[in-house]
């Protein structure tokens, strides 16, 4: 992994190639969610990810930590959904890990999005495993350390493998035995966040 | 905050009722307020849906009605589910977003609603108000 510092720019870019990402995938997103979910989850990341990169043009943050503050912020404000409170959540918490540095190591990145994975298991009162986004964040997070690809390849086979999972948590675990066989929706919208990574690095 | 510092030592404790859905929070407000009688009344603002009128939870909303009720005594939100916990769990953890003294109180929405509203209208502190909603739970049914 190399040691070049990530800067703000990068993190904005990486932020716009998630919003590009999840308009893309937004229809796909909610029909997995219509199973198991409410149906709304594409439309919810949609609007919360364009409110992200109308924020961080209006008003560009200097540093990688303010970057995804200000997106974890729209996020918990504009999503409506329970996605808002946990990937706003993990940018945050990872944001503010990050703190004041006007560029951070991928060993940084990957450091302060370990406790923003942690942040959201909290939140979430949940485990690796439980059918969610965990599922696909915390494989990703421990592959960032080889390479911001094999993090993006972590957590799309984290998504697909939750495919076979009884759901835990949040509405889709009211559906008992009858939740398996889906893949889960969050677990997706978090590969996502990872492709996007993987985009603006490579 | 004490109620001293803020609001005087009369202050009441605010109610603020999140649902996912408009009409369910401001139905379970007017019957909690309808059923709390006569005497002081502790400010109630219902915080559901969406800002659009859809169904889901709006940080917006919840700030807002949080400020619109809070007199310095603290301030009591209930929740129904799922994105409603974990948004106000989300707005409590930043800070800075809610006033100062609010509290996620872990209780049954209507019937805790109503148990709040009665207690803090009758002058209670937040701690009281929290354990009279959270005590709604251990009223069996059946």
């Amino acid at each position: 992994m190399t040691e070049t510092a990530l800067d703000a720019a990068l993190f904005i870019r990486w932020m716009q190639a998630a919003a590009a990402l999840v308009d893309r995938e937004a229809e796909r997103l909610t029909e997995l969610d219509s199973p198991i979910g409410d149906a709304d989850h594409g439309s919810n990341l949609q609007r919360g990810f364009t409110a992200v990169a109308k924020a961080l043009e209006a008003e560009p943050p200097v540093t990688p930590g303010a970057v995804l503050t200000t997106a974890g912020r729209q996020l918990i404000s504009t999503v409506g959904g329970a996605s808002g409170p946990l990937y706003g959540t993990l940018l945050r918490r990872t944001g503010k890990a990050l703190g004041d540095a006007p560029g951070v190591t991928a060993e940084e990145l990957r450091a302060a999005l370990r406790g923003g994975v942690d942040a959201v298991a909290q939140l979430g009162g949940s485990a690796v495993g439980d059918k969610t986004m965990l599922d696909a964040l915390d494989p990703a997070v421990e592959a960032l350390a080889t390479s911001f690809a094999a993090a993006a390849e972590a957590a799309e086979k984290g998504a697909v493998d939750t495919t076979p999972l009884q759901a835990r948590k949040g509405r889709a675990s009211y559906l008992g035995e009858r939740s398996k066989g889906h893949q889960d929706p969050g677990a997706t919208s978090s590969a996502l966040l990872f492709a996007a990574l993987a985009e603006v690095t490579a | 905050m004490s109620a001293e510092a803020a609001g005087g030592a009369d202050a009441l404790v605010g109610i603020v009722l999140v649902s996912h859905s408009g009409p369910v929070a401001e139905s379970v407000a007017e019957l909690a307020v309808g059923l709390s009688g006569g005497g002081a009344k502790a400010p109630v603002a219902a915080a559901g849906g969406t800002p659009d009128g859809g169904l889901g939870t709006s940080a917006e909303l919840i700030t807002e009605a949080a400020r619109t009720v809070d007199r310095g005594a603290g301030v009591a939100v209930l929740v129904d589910l799922g994105s409603a916990v974990l948004t106000v769990k989300a707005l409590l953890a930043e800070g800075d977003e809610l006033p100062e003294g609010s509290r996620l109180v872990d209780a049954p929405f209507v019937e805790g609603a109503v148990a709040a509203v009665v207690t803090a209208s009758a002058g209670a502190d937040l701690d009281a108000v929290a354990a009279a909603a959270g005590e709604a739970y251990s009223y069996r049914k059946e």
